[in-house]
This record gives C-alpha cells, sequence and structure tokens, in this order.
C-alpha cells in the first residue's frame, strides 16, 4: 500500500471518529436555541476548559506557530507572550461577563452591548463587525485544513475538495448537537494535539540534533540573528511586539466565539479557577517552535513557511504517523471552525434579523433562521479560503486589530457607568475606520507599532472623549426582553 | 460590578511586565539557561509563573468574595 492511503485512511478514521463522538453528544437532548448556543449554562469545569482549549488551539497553534518560528525567527516569541496575559485579562472579564449573562439570558456578545448600552442598533452593529472577522478566522482553519490533506497525500488530494468534504461535516455536527457536540469533539482533538505536539516537538529536535539545547547551540551558531527580535524581518521589533501583545492579549475575549464560550460554564467561579489553570496548556506552543526551528536548518528554502511542521513530520516519520498528525491536525480546525460557525449563525439570526429586520419573529423562528445560516457562512469561508492566498499569523492578525475594537465598550461597560452608547459605537467606528486603511495600504505594522494597537488606542480617545463631553444615557444594565431569550 | 481588589490586580500586573513591558531587557541569546536562548527560556518559565500570580488573585478575590460584612456585599 502506497504511504499517501496509509496516511489519508488514518486521517478519515481520526476524523470520523472525532464527528461521530459530536453527533451523539447531542442526539439525546432536546436542542433549541439556548441548548444549541450555550449548552444550558451546565459545563463543569471540565468541560469549560475542553471548550476553551479545543476553541483557543486551532489550527493557527499547529501550523502558524512553527510557520512563523521558521519564516520570521524570534517574533514568534508573541504568542507566547500573549497566551497567558490573555488568560490574566479573562479573569477580570469573563466572571463578570458570566454574571450578567445568567442575570439577563444572555446568549451573544451582542446581547451583552444590548442590556448595557440599550441600542438594539449598537448589538446589530457589533454582530456585523463580529461576523465579518470570524471569516478571515474560520479561513485560517480552512486553509490549514486543505494543507495537512495536501501534504499528507502527498499531493494527491488538491485543498478544496478536502476544504469542502471536512467542512460540510463541520455544518453537520453544527447542526445536529450544537455546542455540547463541539465541546465533546474537543476531547478528542486535544489528547491527540497533546500528544502529537508533545511528541513531535521533543523527538524532531533529538533526531537531527540530539536534543534541544544542541539544536539551539545550532543554531547560535548558524543563525543568532533568527532568535532574537526582530529575526528574520526588519519590522518586527520590539516595540512591535509590545504593542501586539497588549492588542491580542485584551483582544482575544472579545471574538464574539469565546467572549459566548463564557456564558456556558456552570458558574463564574468555574472561569476563574479555568483562567488560572490555562497557561499550563501553552507549553504546547514552544515544542511548535522548536519544530520550525529545526525546519530552518534541515529544510531550508520552503515556498511557504507554515507548511514546515508538515514537511519536517513528512521527512521524519512514517506514513502512518503523518496520517495521525494530521488527523489531529483536521480535528483542530473543525473544532473552532465548529464554534465559529455557531456564533457567527447565531448572532447574525439573533442580533441582526430579528431586531432591526423582523420584529415579530419568535425564538423558534430565530433558531431555524440561524441554522439555515450555518450553510451560508461555511460557504461564504470556503469562497474566500479558496480564492485567496495570504499566511496564516497574518490572516489571524486581522481578525485581532478588528474584534479588539469590542474591549473598551466591554470592559467601560462592566466597570464605569459613564461609558455611553454614543461613545462605544463612535469609538469601533473610528477603530475600525483606522485599522483596515492601514492594513489594506499595507501600513501595518505603523511605525513599528501594531496597526490594530494603533487603531485600539484611537478607539479609547474617542470612547472617553464623547462620553465625557456629550453624556447621554449613563449608567448600568437594562433588562431587554429582545435581548434575553425569555420573549 | 464589583471592582477587583487593588491586591489581586497588582498580583494581575506582574505577568503583563515580566512578559510585555519588560522585553528589551529579556530578549538575548546569553545567558543560554537550561540549552535555551535566555528569551525563549524567560517565557516559557512565566508560562508556569503566571498561574502562580492568578492563584493568589484568585485567593485574594474568594476570601473577599467570602466576607459577608463588606460594604459591597461580597458575592454579586
Amino acid at each position: 500500500m502506497n504511504s499517501s492511503v496509509v496516511a489519508l485512511a488514518f486521517i478519515s478514521v481520526i476524523v470520523f471518529t472525532g464527528s461521530f463522538i459530536g453527533f451523539y453528544a447531542g442526539s439525546r437532548r432536546k436542542i433549541d436555541l439556548e441548548q444549541w448556543i450555550v449548552g444550558d449554562r451546565g459545563f463543569g469545569m471540565l468541560l469549560v476548559w475542553l471548550l476553551m482549549a479545543g476553541e483557543v488551539y486551532t489550527t493557527f497553534t499547529f501550523l502558524g506557530a512553527s510557520g512563523w518560528a521558521y519564516s520570521k525567527g524570534a517574533p514568534v516569541l508573541y504568542i507566547l507572550g500573549y497566551q497567558p496575559l490573555m488568560y490574566v485579562v479573562s479573569f477580570f472579564i469573563l466572571p463578570q461577563v458570566w454574571e450578567i449573562g445568567r442575570k439577563y439570558r444572555l446568549q451573544t456578545q451582542a446581547d451583552f452591548f444590548h442590556v448595557r448600552y440599550n441600542s438594539k442598533y449598537l448589538a446589530a452593529f457589533v454582530a456585523l463587525i463580529g461576523v465579518i472577522f470570524i471569516i478571515p478566522y474560520l479561513q485560517v482553519q480552512l486553509t490549514g485544513l486543505g494543507m495537512i490533506v495536501e501534504i499528507a497525500s502527498y499531493g494527491a488530494i488538491h485543498r478544496t475538495p478536502a476544504m469542502v468534504i471536512s467542512f460540510l461535516i463541520v455544518a453537520a455536527f453544527v447542526l445536529t448537537s450544537g455546542i455540547r457536540g463541539v465541546a465533546w469533539v474537543s476531547v478528542v482533538k486535544d489528547l491527540l494535539l497533546l500528544f502529537s505536539a508533545v511528541f513531535v516537538g521533543i523527538a524532531v529536535p533529538y533526531i537531527y540534533f540530539g536534543g534541544i539545547g544542541p539544536l539551539f547551540a545550532a543554531l547560535v551558531r548558524a543563525k543568532p540573528a533568527h532568535l532574537v527580535m526582530p529575526g528574520a524581518t526588519t519590522n518586527l521589533g520590539h516595540s512591535w511586539y509590545v504593542s501586539t501583545v497588549l492588542l491580542v492579549s485584551v483582544g482575544f475575549y472579545m471574538w464574539p466565539q469565546f467572549f459566548g464560550a463564557s456564558f456556558s460554564a456552570k458558574s463564574s467561579d468555574t472561569l476563574r479557577r479555568n483562567a488560572v489553570v490555562m497557561p499550563f496548556y501553552s507549553i504546547t506552543m514552544p515544542l511548535m517552535f522548536f519544530v520550525g526551528l529545526a525546519a530552518t536548518l534541515v529544510l531550508p528554502g520552503l515556498p511557504n513557511g507554515d507548511l514546515s511542521m508538515l514537511a519536517m513530520v513528512r521527512k521524519t516519520f512514517p506514513a502512518w504517523f503523518l496520517g495521525m498528525i494530521g488527523g489531529a491536525g483536521a480535528l483542530t480546525a473543525m473544532v473552532p471552525a465548529g464554534v465559529m460557525i455557531l456564533t457567527a449563525a447565531t448572532l447574525f439570526a439573533k442580533n441582526m434579523c430579528r431586531p432591526i429586520l423582523w420584529p415579530g419573529m419568535t425564538d423558534q423562528q430565530v433558531a431555524k433562521l440561524a441554522k439555515s445560516t450555518v450553510l451560508a457562512i461555511t460557504v461564504a469561508a470556503l469562497c474566500s479560503a479558496i480564492y485567496s492566498s495570504t499566511t496564516l499569523v497574518s490572516l489571524l492578525l486581522m481578525g485581532y486589530g478588528g474584534v479588539g475594537q469590542f474591549f473598551p465598550g466591554v470592559v467601560l461597560g462592566l466597570y464605569s457607568k459613564w461609558a455611553t452608547m454614543r461613545g462605544v459605537f463612535a469609538g469601533i467606528v473610528v477603530g475600525i475606520c483606522v485599522f483596515v486603511p492601514l492594513v489594506l495600504t499595507k501600513h501595518d505594522p505603523m511605525m513599528g507599532l501594531n496597526a490594530g494597537f494603533v487603531a485600539l488606542c484611537c478607539n479609547l480617545a474617542v470612547v472617553v472623549a464623547v462620553s465625557l463631553l456629550m453624556p447621554g444615557e449613563r449608567g448600568g444594565f437594562h433588562d431587554h426582553p429582545r435581548a434575553s431569550i425569555g420573549a | 460590578m464589583r471592582k477587583p481588589s487593588i491586591g489581586a490586580f497588582l498580583l494581575a500586573l506582574v505577568p503583563f511586565v515580566a512578559i510585555c513591558f519588560s522585553v528589551s531587557l529579556w530578549d538575548r541569546i546569553d545567558p543560554m539557561v537550561l540549552g535555551l536562548p535566555f528569551n525563549f527560556f524567560w517565557l516559557i518559565a512565566w508560562l508556569f509563573l503566571t498561574p502562580l500570580c492568578l492563584w493568589g488573585a484568585y485567593r485574594l478575590e474568594a476570601t473577599r468574595a467570602a466576607d459577608p460584612h463588606r460594604e459591597d456585599g461580597g458575592t454579586p
């Protein structure tokens, strides 16, 4: 049997086993909108940990990190910087968001803006921006998945059919089981990912260099500049590192899907304890760096750095092992993609269509519309993945610049009484209007600073200025029958 | 919303200083520790030290929430 068949067989077995667990998890429950998107708010610490780890550690972890270690060098350390810090930020935000969520029966991030700022238009706008910036993140997952299948099949299967098939599977388990299905697929995925990352991250340096120490000794001799910032780049220096780490660590839980995942927890204490232990999981990241760094010496000149991890595995290990890594990688793309699709569909139906277009919709109709949107969003992401080419990290950083603009509205919404709807609205508009042109005209980084961070600073200044100069409705949270599910 | 205590906030600031703002102090190769360049070693070490700081913050918040005599009512 030739090696591409063996590798593909392994990938398929892993993907189908994982998906079966996803279908099974939700098959014995009645799924209404509440169960579908927040799992009836009944997830304990273990399931929340699995869901969050499952969502957080995406294809990007798997391919993007080793890709940047390979092509850029030390700037990849920003990942090790933001990961522990985003949990520090979450410690002060998620438990509070959860409390509000329980009190007002919130299901989405836009619901939060609705009850805090008392405006369905702000909520719909936040939902729209969220959906727009989820698409590049979905595209990261899709592109990664396509690469995995292409490499594992030794080029026999083109990435487009692979992306189409696996995303139809994702849409199917999202439709049947909702968030609970996704959380249980994470169990399989996390075990495989942990095992593969630890094994490959230790074995590759050992096989080629005799250990991690000797790998770095060889790198220090051959390419010392690769190991300190700005590495192989000219513009990713210390100010870029600080601004990017700040943007990503505050922006991370502003992703609508991560923000929303907190609603599925059983208690706010679950989220606090979860934040304490999560940084340990990041230990897989340096192992991915080691593989990428080893590849700079063993396989120089790859056309795309994102391929370095898979290319190293293919060069080093037998086909069945490549298949196992490929399967883990495929699930790693599918699990977070499931949550993204679920979140985007709910935002679209619940926070954009119902309040603005058809105020008379019942909850059943919203749920039905959300489920039909699942397919539309899947197709949109597929199209953008098939027709675009850019590296995984740049796609992801683009998303952060967008969703990071929600941060002032969330933090000031939780901890201040003076932030107003007009202020937050204007802030997000300014943030996006600064960020998008900077990225499109290739001015990221700008004067050594991450463009998203520059936009976030402008955003914050506008929120504060508008809120204080044009005082409007102030104060706390408002109960809205349309935002809560009781309507 | 109940604001976090000053103590918890200061504990949370420690990893931000160590990991983010002090980058020009630790972003170098020497001295190599455990075979790793100093910047890699430093950041990996903080994967273990950050939970320690957060655990301290958690203890502070938990005792505060359990104290019924506080004006702001402890647990919301």
